[in-house]
């Protein structure tokens, strides 16, 4: 197999040795010893789904691999893929996706980004897109806020900032061992029409997948973002910690969106968070499907006068899954604007939990938010559970938050029966039309990824 | 009359499954959650070409019949339900059939209360219907063209059809939405429940009409129940099927619509019965 190197278990000797590796500066090192004493301090959330036990199934970090480098160099071309990577990535359709309509792509498999190309009519206006490893080193000089700086000198201000080491245990543990994962640079006003990719495919089993995405849109500049995220199944646990930290700067537009798809070994821990200055904006797009337990709550934090974000995110929690999922927005300037839509979806013994919260600081003077949890239970036996919260700090502000939990009823059923859908076809319409307001976010070529998965999901319910 | 047979109903008994109470139920006597026979012993045929009205007070089980013939799955029941399959050409048990599989023999029943599919419209629902029937691919040019002619002689322009399915819409609307997918999915039997309820005088006589000139293109048969017999106006009544208390009371020729329109319910009760019953609603 295409494996060349591989760590398991967690302890310094590893982290020195994983550094080294990289060749990393000092600071990174550190951060990455202060991210493992975090992680033997911090203790789990108590609301949190259980992850940690003995058994091949469970989260036990003593069996994860934290690293396993595949054994090939970083390419900027299709061609020069070993062929067996490649065939991955071809069965994924990323190269097909590149040709047709991306600014770039990234794909990264195991803990290693094994290629990278950005268009050159995109680089030509001063993007940078970079796989992480490199940027942390690079020398490549570029002017941010006014300040000329090389783009190691601006990882090290920003990278870890938004979701410090210290700030749960699985940020800690990222911190600890990240590997692999983009570092993207949007220039002053500039407008970049077709989105960039990158796509984490994790194929070793029993390991883990820890990229770091850092983004940082400069003045007036606008940007989409995809986020690919795949793995084949096995039978043993495998771990994903992945972090993603945006910075959106004044009037900037950010678009951002993921279709993960896991299998159903993956503990999928992620964290992502966005920070948008002064009418700027963002907007989120979720697909999270797969998986054995997901905890993910994309955060923004909207700190500029007249910062927006939208978020729009579904969820399949199928048999033996827990998607623990939402969306988090702080409203810390005035006249910001939010508004968060999740729709959740369960099957055979599967829960889905949607955790909201909007918390509007006494700052936030005129803030507007509006928040929509809504979950579908497709049989008896799955559970859905919508917790929609708004703390408000702030008299002159408004908040207002819907949530609900349904059933697929039999009415409907036999209403789309009565016309001549099978009943399977009947759920899988009244499902389609339940995300219908996320595929149509999404380009059409991942509203159909969706739509294929959800129906791969669906399969078997009638 | 020579034409064939296309529905036998004989000996057809049913019960509300689980306790749940069926809407033409609700208003005379709750059942709780005791089963309850709420048909009893039904026997009629519909031939093909036929326009079968369907008539009795309140809480008869006119709907229960619309209902069960279409397979409702809230319903247990007993007897014998026969479609004609043309397919085969032979009498089809279809009473131990899912809903679908009657639909693609040829059955279409609209429904009093229409139910509102968030999310998917009109066209996109139809598509996937025949996509699935026919197995093959149904382009959504050619089938938006067809939507469009049907919507027109319903009086409404093809988005109509590219809205979120019912969601929304008026009484008025969902009903000729009914029959949008009625004209759509081209039915051999079509059971027509308070079609024209909620449809204003103008409107009932065009929905008529139309279904006057579906049956002549097709020549489908109709079971219809309609309390003001509006829609009726444009079509031949060739059968009447009384009912009373879940049983058939009588059946008649297409005179007898008229008879009840003009007379009311009790006086052809009391003829039939020579007897005179009490108030039923």
């Amino acid at each position: 197999m295409n494996r060349g190197v591989s760590y398991k278990g967690l302890d310094k000797t590893l982290i020195l040795e994983l550094s080294q590796r990289k060749k990393e500066p000092k600071w990174m090192r550190d951060l990455r010893l202060s991210g493992l004493k975090y992680w033997e301090e911090l203790e789990m959330p108590k609301w949190a789904p259980k992850v940690f036990d003995k058994g091949e199934e469970w989260l036990d970090i003593s069996r994860i691999e934290m690293y396993v480098k595949p054994s090939v160099e970083m390419v900027s071309s299709w061609d020069k893929v070993p062929v067996e990577i490649r065939k991955t990535f071809d069965e994924l359709g990323i190269p097909e996706a590149e040709k047709e309509g991306l600014a770039g792509v990234g794909a990264q498999y195991d803990s290693e980004v094994i290629y990278h190309n950005l268009k050159e009519k995109v680089k030509k206006t001063g993007v940078i897109y970079l796989p992480m490893e490199e940027a942390v080193k690079s020398s490549e000089e570029i002017r941010f806020k006014g300040k000329k700086q090389t783009v190691s000198e601006l990882v090290r201000e920003y990278f870890m900032k938004l979701v410090p080491e210290n700030d749960h245990k699985f940020a800690a543990l990222h911190a600890a061992v990240w590997s692999g994962g983009s570092f993207v640079y949007i220039p002053k006003n500039s407008e970049v029409e077709i989105p960039l990719q990158s796509y984490y495919r994790l194929n070793a089993p029993g390991s883990g997948q820890f990229e770091h995405t850092l983004i940082i849109v400069d003045e007036g500049a606008s940007f989409h973002f995809i986020e690919g995220c795949s793995a084949p199944k096995y039978n043993v646990a495998n771990l994903h910690a992945g972090t993603v930290e945006i910075y959106v700067s004044k009037n900037a537009k950010m678009k951002f969106s993921t279709v993960e798809s896991w299998s159903k070994n993956m503990y999928n821990l992620n964290t992502k968070r966005a920070i948008v200055e002064e009418g700027g904006e963002i907007e989120w797009i979720s697909g999270s499907f797969g998986s054995k337990v997901t905890m993910l709550y994309p955060m923004t934090i909207l700190n500029g006068t007249g910062a927006k974000c939208k978020y729009t995110g579904v969820t399949f929690a199928g048999e033996n899954q827990i998607i623990d999922n939402g969306a988090k927005v702080v409203h810390a300037a005035p006249d910001t604007y939010s508004i968060l839509n999740t729709k959740s979806l369960s099957k055979g013994n599967g829960i889905s939990v949607s955790r909201m919260l909007a918390k509007i600081t006494p700052k936030a003077k005129g803030a507007k938010t509006f928040m929509d949890c809504k979950s579908l239970i497709l049989n008896e036996g799955a559970k859905a559970e919508a917790i929609p919260e708004v703390k408000v700090g702030c008299m002159e502000a408004e908040a207002a938050h819907e949530a609900s939990v349904g059933k697929i009823s039999e009415e409907a059923l036999f209403y789309l029966q009565s016309r001549g859908l099978s009943e399977e076809a009947a759920r899988a319409l009244i499902v389609r039309g339940f995300t219908s307001g996320i595929s149509k976010e999404l380009p059409v070529e991942y509203a159909m990824e969706m739509n294929n998965l959800i129906k791969m999901e669906m399969e078997g319910t009638a | 009359m020579g034409a064939k047979k296309l529905l036998i109903i004989s000996g057809f008994s049913v019960n509300v499954k689980d306790g749940s109470v069926s809407r033409d139920l609700k208003s005379s006597s709750p059942v709780g959650g005791a089963k309850k026979e709420i048909l009893t012993g039904v026997d009629f045929e519909i031939r093909k070409g036929e326009t079968v009205a369907l008539l009795g007070p309140n809480g008869a089980g006119k709907s229960t019949i619309a209902s069960a013939i279409m397979g409702n799955p809230k319903f247990k029941t007993k007897g014998s339900i026969k479609f004609y399959d043309e397919k085969k050409g032979v009498l089809k048990e279809i009473l131990r059939l899912s809903p679908d599989k009657r639909a693609r023999l040829g059955i279409f029943s609209s429904f009093q209360n229409p139910v509102e599919i968030p999310g998917i419209s009109t066209t996109e629902m139809l598509r996937t219907t025949l996509e699935e029937k026919t197995g093959k691919f149904v382009p959504l040019d050619d089938l938006r063209e067809e939507i469009s002619d049907a919507a027109k002689k319903l009086g409404q322009n093809v988005w109509f059809s590219e809205r979120e399915l019912n969601v929304g819409f008026s009484g008025g609307e969902k009903k000729k939405n009914e029959i949008l997918q009625m004209l759509i999915l081209k039915p051999k039997l079509v059971i027509l429940d308070e079609i024209d309820s909620g449809l204003d005088v103008d409107a009932a006589k065009e929905i008529s009409k139309v279904l006057a000139k579906y049956q002549r293109e097709s020549g489908c048969s109709y079971l219809i129940i309609s309390h003001n017999m509006r829609v009726l106006k444009s079509l031949k009544v060739d059968k009447t099927v009384l009912m009373k208390e879940g049983k058939i009371f009588a059946v008649s020729d297409g005179e007898m619509v008229k008879k009840i329109e003009k007379e009311g319910f009790n006086t052809v009760f009391e003829q039939f019965s020579g007897v005179s019953r009490g108030q039923n609603e």
